[in-house]
């Protein structure tokens, strides 16, 4: 099973780095950007017996080690 | 003093430390190994020392935090056992939720690697007795995250307990945002743990132990717990 955990800062976490992305972009001249707020995406195969299952564990994994829950969220898709 | 120091896969500065330690208190300290599931025999203080435990990929000292001696750290924290974390030391006891909150990339962006000036906060802590509150100190930091941020609760329980035991200031211990470096929230250069036990800084106090090198504003610290665990 193939799946994708997305890890983003809460709202209100300071995102530097998004900062910089967000004048990077607009000093290149593409236009609109209002901000830029950086994530992750870990894609990941695993053994489970079904949708539930493998959620689970994902969710898991992602409470464990993928996001620090004092300034991350995240989210859980499983892809195919 | 019997002290062990943590070593992780990319921890660099575990022989600054054994080396303060030894020139300090006179004792070698013992070094244990993150695989390991139980601390030296006999281990009154651990040290989390500074460095770049595995490169520092997920969040810095994400994987570390997880590692095996962690669950021996953990329980010799819970027993009131002193832990003193220094740097990337800091950033694994946050992850191991030894201490709250999190240090986030600094808010220029830069490594900063350069001499700051800290102020002790209280003097009444195994870390810091052999200081007056107030003292300002000059230590030396080397890091790119070590912007202290945590929520608005945790903030305020933290200043409310009296819990932020260094703070980054101007060579006169005023506070001043040109001087808080890296961002961190209220200046925080360090705190402790609810009952006082764990320390979590980002400056290297180990740095400056030796006039060879130059100030020996860091030695104190370590005088500190030795007298902390000769009193014990």
């Amino acid at each position: 099973m193939k799946a994708r955990v997305i890890v983003t800062l809460k709202t209100g976490i300071l995102d530097p780095q998004g900062k910089a992305i967000e004048g990077a972009l607009k000093s290149l001249g593409v236009s609109d950007v209002h901000s830029v707020r950086q994530g992750k995406i870990f894609d990941i195969e695993l053994e489970a017996g079904d949708k539930a299952k493998a959620e689970s564990k994902l969710k898991e994994a992602a409470e464990k080690l993928l996001a620090n829950m004092v300034i991350e969220n995240y989210r859980v898709e499983i892809v195919s | 003093m019997k002290a062990a120091i943590l070593v992780f896969p990319g921890i660099n500065r575990e022989r600054d430390m054994a080396r303060a330690l030894k020139l300090v208190s006179g004792k070698e300290p013992v070094m244990a190994w993150h695989a390991d599931s139980k601390l030296p025999k006999g281990t009154d203080l651990v040290v989390i020392p500074g460095g770049f435990s595995y490169g520092d990929y997920l969040r810095c000292g994400a994987i570390a935090a997880r590692a095996s001696i962690m669950n021996a750290v953990r329980a010799h924290a819970a027993k009131g056992g002193l832990v003193l974390a220094v740097c990337n030391g800091f950033q694994i006891a946050c992850e191991a939720g030894l201490l709250p909150g999190v240090l986030m990339r600094n808010a220029q962006l830069k490594f900063l690697c350069k001499e700051v000036h800290l102020r002790i906060e209280r003097s009444d802590t195994p870390f810091t007795q052999r200081y007056n509150a107030g003292d300002v100190i000059r230590v030396p930091v080397a890091h790119g995250e070590g912007n202290y941020v945590a929520d608005a609760e945790t903030i305020a329980r933290l200043e409310g307990e009296n819990r932020v035991a260094l703070r980054y200031t101007a060579p006169d211990g005023k506070l001043d945002p040109a001087f808080n470096y890296n961002g961190s929230t209220n200046s925080i250069a360090g705190i402790l743990s609810e009952k006082l036990n764990v320390l979590g800084l980002m400056p290297h106090p180990e740095n400056h132990v030796d006039p060879i090198v130059g100030p020996t504003d860091g030695r104190r610290l370590f005088e500190s717990l030795i007298e902390t665990l000769e009193a014990a």
